[in-house]
């Protein structure tokens, strides 16, 4: 009969419009890391020099690290789109498993970073904190905050770019088919982004 | 496995995916009933809501206490406004009818992610559960309003937390439906449908997206600060941790502000639908009022200040606010100017939507004006945290977005449901309504003059007579919309058949079927003319 059709075919593929729609989610993205930065900028104006003491307890060793490993894993990711629209399926599961690699280093990085912050008894609500001056306070605040709301980017990217790679093994990402594949590259950007302000903001104003 | 398949002749109530009733309703994807749930859901916490208002204006019938203790009364305003903002006018008419009418009326099959729209409800359910838990959690129901305002959201030793969280969930609901909406209206329009074809109300559903999506996300980060400095001690806005209370006022109203519009844009768009079709005539300034939606929606995001006046601002920001927040006032004036043109001369069928529509206009002007003397510093100073204010945004939202909402449920009902209700039940439900609402909150705007303050369950003696008017306007208003809604439930059950268009309406909605079938249109329609051109 005519008119009876299978439910797939409500399902419907657009390229143009799923990119659409995960730039407008990465715009609320930024945002919502807008009201950290504004935050931010309103207490390192009414503390400047608490805020330049408290960042050179940070090292920018391991700062300047982290975003070396990021960028590098935003390279990785974009060439594994390209490895997809050459269709070298391959190639593209290699370069998503070093992504993920990267972001994993990035977050063993992190963990001792705040694991050494933390055994010198500097962490929210601690003791010791409570007695520095009211800008350091807000310092370490936003820091543990915001660098603690990018780790939990970052693992999302690494679950995301994970079902894409399984996505990508199975055949359901393909190079006719690889809009995912494309969006989790433009989130894994944006996780790479909102570092790169991070990473001066907390590191290098000292 | 065999596939199911489906007959694209019959409504989409008759699809069946699944043998338990209940799961074809929460797992399906079609858009009318995912906007069918919204509707059942915001109604069940409408009636809620509604009932604390109800038991708050019992309160206030005499000074003193009277039916409740102060406690519980600063938990009932606090809970009627977690109810009424963050689960109903927030989600409200883009949530109902945009799912219902936007693919419809855009000559779309469904939304462009039509799993994110039923992930977008569920996160709405979870979030509203997670919002309840808070009146039922740890040491008693939040007292704090609506606006979580530092440093007490700290002090109080109230269950704040979960209302916290459940908001910050919702607000993702929102986001997701609005970055839907966005890429739908992009993407999906039918052919020869140009930006200028577009039919009002799915104008106003574009411009209100994008505050959705522009806006949500500050309130979110404010509302996981909050959260994250009441769990680990992070110092934000409580003086006691070094942060600075103002700064979260500035950010909430950041958001809260932008989100008034998009409470009242969707509703303008469903004035502007309505009254062209009961005039039969075409709008009068269609660019106009499409200019003006855009344009409130742009100044919308550079007024928040008005909320702060006494806050402590420089005076710089205090006049700066002051000027644009009278500014925004055009833009909406705009379109008061264009509804009542497009009456003028206008072949008038004055049906039930249309009563609705114009209590709209008269409800909402009241509520408008008001807020002029509100939006000026000196005389806000005066009545700032009266019962003015409140008096003021009940016009606007209640008066305003609630009665949109109403003419729309009664506009599209018969589409939605493809019953007729009783017409005469309808009028004496609008009637009791407009009676209820003015004996209501008349009495508040004196109230607030003579210096009643908002938020309080006592009151001096010489406030009496204006309070006992204000709670029998209250018993009025409820019982009044008590008779509408069962008027449309009991029609949408047992209702007459109604026909495919019985407004005469032209926009794409009032050519498909009555309920609309599965995928709407059984082929996708060319558009040739605007969408109110009723001479051609
Ligand atoms: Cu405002």
């Amino acid at each position: 009969m005519e008119n009876q059709v299978h439910i797939q075919a409500h399902d419907h593929y657009d390229h143009e419009g799923s990119k659409l729609g995960m730039w407008l989610f990465i715009f609320t993205e930024f945002l919502l890391f807008g009201g950290l930065f504004i935050t931010y900028a309103v207490y390192k104006y009414m503390n400047p020099v608490a805020f330049h003491m408290a960042a050179e307890e940070l090292s920018v060793t391991v700062g300047a690290i982290n975003t070396v490993i990021l960028l590098v894993s935003s390279a990785t990711i974009a060439m594994s789109i390209s490895a997809m629209q050459y269709n070298d399926v391959k190639l593209t599961k290699r370069l998503l498993l070093a992504t993920i690699l990267l972001a994993i280093v990035f977050l063993v990085n992190k963990y001792f970073e705040w694991g050494a912050k933390i055994s010198h008894g500097i962490y929210p609500g601690s003791e010791q904190l409570m007695e520095v001056s009211r800008g350091e306070l807000l310092f370490y605040g936003l820091y543990f905050f915001m660098t603690g709301l990018h780790a939990l980017h970052i693992i999302i990217g690494v679950v995301f770019i994970a079902v894409v790679y399984f996505k990508v093994a199975n055949g359901t990402v393909h190079a006719e088919r690889y809009v995912l594949l494309e969006n989790s590259g433009l989130y894994w950007h944006l996780v790479d982004a909102i570092w790169i302000f991070l990473f001066p903001l907390f590191y290098l104003i000292t | 496995m065999a596939e199911p398949t489906i007959n694209l002749e019959q409504s989409f109530y008759e699809v069946k995916n699944y043998k338990s009733p209940i799961l074809n309703w929460i797992l399906s994807t079609d858009h009318k009933r995912i906007g069918l749930l919204y509707l059942y859901s915001i109604m069940t916490f409408f009636v809620v809501g509604a009932l604390l208002g109800l038991a708050m204006k019992l309160e206030l019938i005499a000074p003193g206490k009277t039916i409740m203790e102060a406690q519980t009364y600063n938990a009932a305003f606090t809970f009627h406004g977690i109810i009424m903002i963050f689960l109903i006018i927030i989600p409200g008419l883009p949530a109902v009818f945009g799912n219902f009418l936007l693919p419809i009326m855009i000559g779309a099959k469904d939304v462009a992610f039509p799993k994110l729209n039923l992930l977008s409800w569920w996160i709405y359910v979870l979030g509203a559960i997670v919002a309840l838990l808070s009146q039922v959690m740890g040491d008693g129901p939040p007292d704090t309003g609506w606006t979580f305002y530092a440093p007490y959201s700290f002090k109080t030793t109230s269950t704040v937390l979960p209302a916290l969280i459940g908001a910050f969930i919702l607000g993702f609901s929102s986001i997701l439906t609005g970055l839907n909406f966005i890429v739908t209206i992009h993407r999906m329009r039918a052919p020869g449908m140009t930006w200028l074809k577009m039919p009002l109300f799915p104008w106003t559903l574009y411009a209100t997206a994008w505050i959705q999506l522009l806006a949500t996300p500050v309130v979110g980060i404010t509302l996981l600060m909050v959260i994250a400095e009441k769990m680990f001690q992070i110092g934000f806005f409580d003086p006691a941790l070094g942060g600075d209370p103002i700064l979260f006022q500035h950010l909430f109203w950041i958001y809260s502000h932008p989100a008034v519009y998009i409470m009242i844009l969707p509703a303008m768009g469903v004035i502007s639908e309505v009254i062209p079709t009961f005039c039969q005539k075409t709008i009068f300034g269609y660019k106009a009022i499409i200019a003006s939606t855009l344009l409130i929606a742009f100044v919308g995001y550079f007024v928040w200040g008005h909320h702060m006046y006494t806050a402590g601002m420089s005076d710089t920001a205090l006049w700066l606010f002051s000027l644009l927040t009278f500014l925004v006032a055009i833009p909406s004036a705009i379109k008061i100017f264009n509804w009542i043109a497009t009456l003028y001369k206008g072949s008038i069928n004055l049906e039930i939507p249309l009563y609705w529509a114009l209590g709209f206009l008269f409800l909402f002007m009241i509520g408008g004006l008001t807020g002029l003397v509100l939006g000026s510093v000196a005389t806000d100073v005066y009545v700032h945290d009266t019962s003015f204010v409140v008096a003021h945004f009940h016009f606007v939202m209640f008066g305003g977005t609630g009665t949109g909402f109403f003419a729309a449920l009664h506009y599209w009902f018969p589409k939605m449901y493809g019953k007729s209700y009783d017409n005469t039940w309808a009028k004496v439900g609008f009637w009791g309504f407009i009676i209820g609402f003015m004996m209501l909150y008349m009495p508040m705007f004196t109230l607030g003059m003579q210096g009643m303050p908002r938020r309080y369950f006592d009151y001096l003696e010489q406030f009496h007579g204006g309070n006992i008017l204000s709670s029998f306007g209250a018993i009025i208003l409820i019982a009044s919309l008590a008779i509408v809604i069962i008027n449309l439930v009991t029609s949408a059950k047992r209702g007459k058949k109604a026909p495919k268009n019985p407004w005469d309406g032209i926009t794409l909605e009032w050519q498909v079927d009555s309920p609309p079938t599965l995928e709407n249109f059984e082929t996708i329609p060319v558009v040739e003319k605007g969408p109110y051109d009723y001479k051609k």
